[in-house]
């Protein structure tokens, strides 16, 4: 355990020092590039704690990150534009937004969950891809919104007392999110709520043998994943300044999964591991060919034969469940 | 005569043809075990699952502490006080002897949709649950994790959790299989003392420790309940004798 502590400060550590050692250099590029992996890295822990911590593989979780980047994308557009929408007035300041992603995420995962969860296993995968891709559809057939073509945000959308156009700043409010989320669920999973969850992954049957519903804590777990990856999606549409149906692909569900298993799944750092293995190898290996997910593809099939706890549990062992 | 706990009145499971419980009914009173013995494919655990909610009657009433509890689902079951252990020890595999129990005692105060307070040092959850470690014998293993107990820790863990959950019935299905002679003599030693405070519904194959234990038997074959007695009765009943016990070996 204080192993793995203490690779988790190291994690923790490099992907702030890295960025601002960039920025002292002024190299803005390498800045961005850890503001990617920071805001992956936050989706993908928004997703561990259905995958990782539940036992709940959802392929559906593009949707959410999806969502997310259409509401920091619509907002943009209407405040630019000084357009209300639905009647009220739009802020383009980034809390109001997350909050508003939050709002309309756990609203599309409720019904989505309290459906899903009435089957489990490979039903469970296909019936929240089924999901996920309804929603990819309407957005690509929703053309108020660019459709198709993806919509972009002309100015970033702000933070209160930032300049978020500044890529330091920009990624010191990512950086800030990730680490509050991570905090939050180390904190979840010593708690009665975590406790619930992980023993219903290990054994549902026992879990109602106690008197606890393990659908109710699977939904709640499952909401709560959605929003959090919600949250990093619009981030994501804010790096880019774009959002895109494509956000909302199974490829990015695909890539979410990806990111949680090559990380370590279950641990609360794997997700950052995760993002920072992927975006590199995609910045390394993206430069010298555009297949480079072949190799990506050796390196997940390496992680699932011979590191199941992924690079965490490679890094600090079976995971100690206090 | 002692109010009865539980009541099961003629229930009925048929899987297709095949009639796996077969109008049965039995009852357990207070302070009392109650022996459910019969050959392998009696549907022993058939009925067990039936009363602990994970298969549901085709007919047939099954009353707790006076409420129909038929309609209930096995968590519901479970917070009115029925506990039970399993054929197979089914353990959060992963978590150690103690929060097992833990997950018991959490269930019992109410509410598991609690997201911040650290369950490892919250003295409200884990004295309960030493102490219930501590009455079967197994507080010297509280962080073991589950899968590295031994079969009968398993089992000692699993009545463990029962207690800690404040049960008012104890479903126990097999709790001596694979047990070694020492083992299933503390582990009778302990369901001895334990009637007193929840009546247990016991199945078992191991005729020694029925004998024992046992205020009544009833005898299933086949589904249907052919004989309920004391021990005396069941040992000297020729239906019985026939049926099951002079079928051994």
């Amino acid at each position: 355990m204080r192993r793995e502590t203490a690779f988790n400060d190291a994690l923790a550590a490099l992907l702030l020092a890295v960025p601002l050692a960039a920025h002292a250099l002024a190299e803005p590029f390498y800045v961005a590039l850890a503001t990617r992996v920071a805001i992956l890295a936050l989706a993908a822990a928004g997703l561990n704690l259905a995958l990782g911590f539940g036992g709940l593989v959802s392929f559906g979780h593009a949707a959410f990150f999806g969502i997310g980047g259409y509401v920091a994308g619509i907002f943009a557009a209407h405040a630019f534009n000084a357009e209300p929408l639905l009647g009220l007035p739009v802020s383009d300041q980034m809390p109001v937004i997350w909050l508003a992603a939050a709002v309309v995420c756990a609203l599309v995962a409720l019904p989505i969950g309290a459906i899903s969860l009435r089957t489990s296993g490979v039903y469970f995968i296909m019936i929240t891809l089924a999901f996920a891709q309804m929603i990819y559809y309407f957005a690509i057939s929703w053309p108020a919104y660019g459709g198709e073509d993806g919509l972009s945000i002309t100015v970033r959308n702000g933070f209160p007392g930032l300049n978020t156009a500044n890529p330091l700043s920009f990624f010191l409010v990512c950086y800030g999110l990730l680490a509050a989320f991570l905090v939050l669920m180390w904190r979840v999973r010593d708690s009665r709520f975590g406790t619930a969850l992980q023993a219903a992954r290990q054994n549902a049957e026992r879990v109602a043998a106690v008197g606890i519903k393990p659908f109710r804590i699977r939904l709640a777990a499952f909401v709560i994943s959605a929003v959090v990856t919600g949250i990093a999606g619009a981030l994501f549409a804010d790096l880019n300044r774009f959002v895109s149906p494509s956000m909302m692909s199974w490829q990015m569900s695909g890539e979410l999964i990806v990111l949680v298993i090559l990380g370590g799944t279950g641990r609360l750092f794997g997700p950052v591991a995760g993002a920072i293995l992927y975006v590199l190898l995609e910045y390394a290996l993206g430069g010298l060919t555009e297949r480079w997910q072949l190799f990506l593809g050796f390196i997940l099939l390496g992680v699932v034969l011979f590191a199941r706890g992924g690079i965490v549990g490679l890094v600090a062992g079976k995971a100690r469940h206090g | 005569m002692a109010e009865a706990i539980l009541d099961i009145r003629n229930l009925s499971k048929s899987f297709g043809g095949l009639k796996a419980t077969d109008d049965v009914s039995l009852d357990l009173k207070k302070g009392e075990i109650h022996a459910l013995i019969g050959p392998n494919g009696a549907g022993k655990t058939t009925l067990i699952h039936q009363i602990s909610g994970t298969l549901r009657p085709s007919a047939g009433a099954i009353r707790f502490l006076g409420q129909d509890v038929t309609g209930l689902d096995v968590a519901a079951r479970a917070r009115l006080g029925l506990g039970r252990t399993f054929q197979i020890s089914s353990l959060a595999m992963d978590f150690p002897a103690l929060r097992n129990v833990m997950l018991a005692v959490q269930s019992r105060q109410g509410s598991s949709f609690r997201f911040f307070r650290n369950v490892g040092t919250d003295a409200s959850l884990t004295e309960p649950a030493m102490a219930a470690l501590s009455r079967v014998g197994l507080e010297g293993r509280a962080a073991v994790p589950a899968s590295e107990l031994s079969h009968g820790e398993r089992r000692q863990l699993e009545i463990a959790i029962a207690l800690a959950l404040g049960s008012k019935a104890l479903l126990l299905d097999e709790p001596m299989a694979g047990m070694g002679q020492e083992g299933s003599r503390s582990l009778t030693r302990l369901l001895d003392a334990l009637r007193g405070e929840a009546p247990i519904l016991l199945v078992e194959h191991d005729m020694d420790a029925v004998f024992a234990l046992a205020d009544r038997i009833s005898v299933l074959v086949y589904g249907r309940v052919i004989a309920t007695g004391t021990v005396g009765e069941i040992r000297n009943n020729a239906d019985v004798r026939t049926a099951y016990l002079g079928a051994r070996p």
